[in-house]
């Protein structure tokens, strides 16, 4: 009896109440007339009769309300509209950003098992940099002193002119460790990945591993491209495989991969040279804290052994994912932040527009509930209506959200191996539908739980009345509240960054961007091995250049400001010391000095606008057979030359003894935002000698124009062409354009802000209308007495905006507390924007109230038309 | 309150609703007659549940085919206070409607060549 009774709770409580007792009245009649033996078979046939039909008795009434709420929301399509867009914009926005955050900070890395990948630095601290690629040698005496990897592998990125199967091409790929591809473990899509046997390849049978896009653009997708021969910088390589178009490594866009090959130079037995970047995989049962640990001993023990190179010098272990950076980790989670406050203001302003329609149904419902609805199934119908609505807004909010994607690529790091825009899938499929039915479930309980526990008849009586109980009141002006508060908190946010993004753009970076041209050539490392080939190459070039018509200077340098931030290497001074790698003697092994190295052909600093502060720029006259000279920052002299004529010091530098010629201002090498831009040097061109690095050889060409640069393009190309005609071009660019690249993630977000923010303001004001002119014409009777009374339209107004005064006040000082944590936890983003800046605060406050003043206008105005005759008359 | 699509709409009948209907064709009945009314029409071999019947019913009644009254049976043959269903007239086209259906259908079986018992 107990059974069938539990058994019936399956039942919708309706049809329980319905037919329940008389189900109870059939079992208990077969339960009598059974034998025995076939009381047994009943039960297991009831339970499965029940289990059966609760289901399909659910289902019927879920399709009936469905029907019901369909034709119901036919009937007021402004309402319906209305409704869908608010919970589309909610839903798209969330997932939109969910997504991407997902894919960035969430998802495993596309490598099996990647949660077991760690990367590894040295950890110079002390000199301001946590992560400095480690050297050959130390990388060397890890790899044979650690157990808890499996493997522990270098790789390094770089680019390279792709010559045959097609026009020269620039291409990004990587230098590989023998073991990398087993530590990615991501078999190749054709042929085979490279191991460790192929590192000592003959010169000419060098393996190597292309990317799809080569395979598709260069072979045709051809399968015996596996043994054909390409030339990169012109040297051959037998290609081996072809990896799969969702390989990314170390970050997107590679198209080749190669072995790297360590200690075949003599740089690469100097501690000092930080070049590499190293992976490992951590083998089975061994945690991060363990490796780390083991990593620590380690160091400790270089130091030990190498006091002079070594000394307070450890190791960062990080997770692979974790190689980004704060910033846009933070920039991220700043909009996800603020895609929830979107969500809860759409939310909170369907749950109103619904309780403002539940309202003006009380006696739909009333005559419902008269004629035997139970509450639960008016609750269960206008839940139904909510989650229509949601289900709708949801597949438009997934439209909103594709089409919204490509938008926030800048979003994601170029720096983690992983596609550019993130996946429309499964994940993000089932996550916007538990948002939807979150969202249906927020907006719609409330409402049907407030106006259904009214809904005993009494309601029939409110309904006749007109007026709104004090609950329904409070809960209404609560969420009314509570979107003003998400609009403060995303405004005051919008104006913070924007504070930020306006103080970065005031940063000088040290040279005036505007009508410069930039085009980087990478000179083929074979055939421009000679410093004199280079020289002519760039007289060949700069000569005719600068015989275009409209240009004003231009000049070659290793690397452009903020295009490349590295490339630093120790100030030291000039008592020799044979034994070290750098060959000198540091002048205070306590504190290294170090400075960035370019080279320069003369000419630089005025095509930049850097302006030379004291001495000469480098000239025609700095070649090989003169001494070595060095144009130096005013940050060098101030930190290392303090209070003496720099100009006719002395220093050693990259393998010799520089003299001081001339300082310039300074550059801001790492970019707008980073203050560690190191002292710069800036070498002449024509001192370049054969055993200097090969990678400092000058390639960024800048040219300074008096007329628009755009149009110099065609003409530059030619020049370029003329002086080599195999020569590919890459990255044409402006400066301008590379600096407000600077910028680009900051604007996106701003802009992505922007619009949440300009759309929580719009809904916030929508909510506050609806709740005063329901407000309003749920009292009219009210006001029509106040003004037969003698009510002035003055009293009117005050009444009516008094009242949006009290919640806009409540929602501002809430607002801003809750602004000014979330501008205290973005401070990494705020480059010294104060979170409490005054200015943003009295802006944002400023615009809420103005919101409400908008929201409030039309029902005060609607309030003085009240006809004071017919109000009263409806009595 | 005639169902206003008329009774053709609601066919195919479930075989259940289409057992109920016939059970209720002659007399009005609370739901355990009707289980029993069913069962010895068909010699046993339909035994409905009671969930399928009060499921059935409560779609019925949603479809006007069938009414609850309110009259009761003389007291003394109402062993229990029970609710009685009673078909209506809408009810009684449906089902007839649903007889037609199936002559038709088995019409067609035999013209096809599929012979029943008698033939």
């Amino acid at each position: 009896m107990l059974l069938y009774r539990a058994l019936l709770r399956l039942y919708p409580k309706s049809f329980r109440a319905e037919y329940g007792a008389e189900m109870m009245k059939d079992f208990i009649r077969e339960w009598r007339e059974a034998s025995a033996a076939a009381k047994a078979a009943l039960l297991a046939r009831i339970t499965a009769d029940t289990l059966a039909n609760a289901v399909r008795v659910h289902g019927d009434i879920t399709r009936q309300d469905l029907r019901y709420a369909i034709r119901s929301l036919r009937r007021t399509p402004g309402f319906t509209l209305t409704a869908i867009l608010v919970a589309a914009l909610g839903i798209g926005a969330t997932t939109a950003t969910f997504s991407i955050a997902d894919h960035v900070l969430l998802r495993p890395l596309p490598f099996p098992e990647a949660d077991r990948v760690v990367r590894l630095w040295e950890d110079h601290s002390k000199l301001g940099y946590p992560r400095m690629e480690p050297s050959p040698p130390n990388l060397l005496d890890w790899q044979r002193a650690a157990t808890v990897f499996e493997r522990l592998e270098p790789f390094t990125g770089g680019s390279a002119s792709l010559v045959g199967h097609g026009e020269p091409e620039q291409v990004s790929g990587a230098s590989v460790g023998g073991g990398v591809f087993q530590i990615l473990r991501r078999p190749a899509a054709l042929g085979r990945v490279l191991t460790e046997s192929d590192v000592n390849a003959a010169e000419g049978e060098r393996p190597i591993v292309i990317s799809d896009r080569i395979w598709r653009t260069r072979f045709g997708a051809s399968p015996d491209v596996l043994g054909q021969t390409i030339s990169l910088d012109d040297r051959a390589y037998v290609i081996v495989g072809v990896m799969p178009p969702d390989f990314y490594f170390p970050s997107r866009n590679r198209d080749f991969w190669r072995t790297l090959r360590l200690g075949t130079t003599e740089s690469d037995s100097d501690r000092g040279n930080h070049y590499l970047a190293v992976i490992g995989r951590l083998k089975d049962g061994v945690s991060i804290e363990d490796a780390r640990a083991e990593m620590d001993v380690i160091a400790a023990q270089l130091a030990q052994a190498y006091p002079k190179a070594q000394e307070g010098k450890g190791v960062t272990l990080a997770p692979w994912r974790e190689q980004i950076s704060g910033q846009p980790r933070v920039l991220l989670l700043g909009l996800v932040g603020a895609s929830i406050c979107v969500l809860l203001i759409a939310c909170t302003n369907l749950a109103n527009l619904l309780l403002s329609r539940a309202l003006a149904r009380r006696s739909e419902f009333a005559v419902r509930a008269a004629i035997g609805a139970s509450v639960d199934r008016l609750v269960r119908q206008m839940l139904t209506d909510s989650f229509v609505l949601a289900a709708c807004g949801g597949v438009l909010g997934i439209i909103l959200a594709v089409v919204a994607a490509p938008l926030l690529v800048r979003l994601v790091p170029t720096s983690l191996p992983i596609a550019e825009v993130p996946p429309t899938d499964l994940r993000m499929l089932a996550g916007t539908l538990l948002l939807t039915v979150g969202a249906g479930m927020a907006f719609g309980l409330l409402p049907a739980l407030r106006v259904c526990r009214k809904t005993d008849g009494s309601a029939l009586k409110d309904g006749a009345r007109g007026g709104t109980s004090r609950g329904t009141e409070r809960l209404r002006s609560s969420l009314v509240v509570a979107e003003i508060v998400a609009s403060v908190v995303l405004i005051v946010t919008v104006g913070l960054l924007t504070q930020a993004l306006l103080n970065v753009q005031r940063v000088d970076p040290g040279f005036k961007a505007d009508h410069v041209l930039t085009v980087r050539t990478t000179l083929p490392r074979i055939k421009y091995a000679k410093a004199a080939q280079r020289e002519q190459f760039y007289q060949r070039v700069l000569n005719d250049v600068k015989a275009l018509p409209g240009v004003q200077s231009a000049a070659y340098i290793s690397f452009l400001p903020m295009v490349m931030g590295g490339g630093v290497w120790p100030v030291l001074s000039t008592v020799p010391d044979p034994g070290s790698p750098q060959k000198f003697v540091p002048p205070d092994p306590k504190n290294e000095r170090r400075a960035s190295l370019r080279f320069v052909t003369p000419g630089f600093f005025s095509t930049m606008r850097t302006p030379v502060l004291r001495g000469r720029d480098v000239n025609a006259d700095d070649t090989t057979q003169t001494t070595p000279v060095a144009v130096v920052s005013e940050s060098l002299v101030r930190l290392y030359f303090p209070d003496r004529d720099p100009l006719g010091e002395q220093f050693a530098f990259a393998y010799k003894v520089r003299t001081i010629v001339g300082v310039v201002g300074d550059i801001r090498v790492r970019g707008l935002e980073a203050d560690t831009s190191e002292p710069q040097v800036y070498l002449p061109a024509g001192q370049f000698t054969d055993g200097d690095p090969l990678f400092y050889a000058p390639q960024d060409l800048a040219i300074r124009a008096s007329v628009p640069v755009a149009a110099l393009v065609p003409a530059v190309r030619a020049a370029i062409a003329a002086a080599d005609p195999q020569l590919p071009i890459i990255n044409v660019r402006t400066l301008e354009d590379i600096v407000s690249l600077e910028t680009a993630s900051r604007v996106v977000q701003l802009r992505v802000l922007g619009a949440f923010a300009a759309v929580a303001f719009l809904l916030a004001a929508i909510g506050i209308h609806g709740l005063l002119a329901f407000n309003v014409s749920a009292r009219s009777r009210e006001i029509g007495v106040r003004i037969a009374l003698g009510a002035k339209a003055r009293n009117i107004i005050g009444m009516v905006i008094g009242r949006s005064a009290v919640l806009a006040a409540l929602g501002v000082v809430i607002g801003s507390a809750l602004a000014y944590a979330a501008g205290r936890s973005m401070q990494a983003l705020l480059f010294g924007v104060d979170p409490a800046n005054p200015a943003v605060f009295g802006a944002a406050i400023a615009l809420a109230l103005l919101m409400t003043l908008a929201g409030s206008l039309f029902p005060a105005w609607r309030a003085v038309r009240v006809d004071p005759i017919a109000a009263t008359r409806a009595e | 309150m005639a169902n206003p699509t008329g009774p053709e709409s609601l066919l195919p009948l479930p075989p259940a609703v289409f057992h109920i209907l016939m059970a209720l064709a002659d007399e009005d009945r609370h739901g355990y007659a009707i289980i029993q009314e069913v069962r010895s029409r068909t010699n046993g071999d339909v035994r409905l549940s009671p969930g399928t019947l009060y499921r059935s019913i409560q779609r019925m009644l949603e479809d006007d085919v069938i009414v609850e009254i309110s009259e009761r049976p003389a007291p003394e043959l109402d062993d229990e206070r029970r609710r009685y269903y009673r078909i209506t007239p809408f009810g009684r086209s449906v089902a007839r409607a649903e007889a037609n259906r199936l002559h038709e259908l088995v019409r067609l079986a035999r013209a096809s060549g599929f012979h029943t018992k008698k033939a």
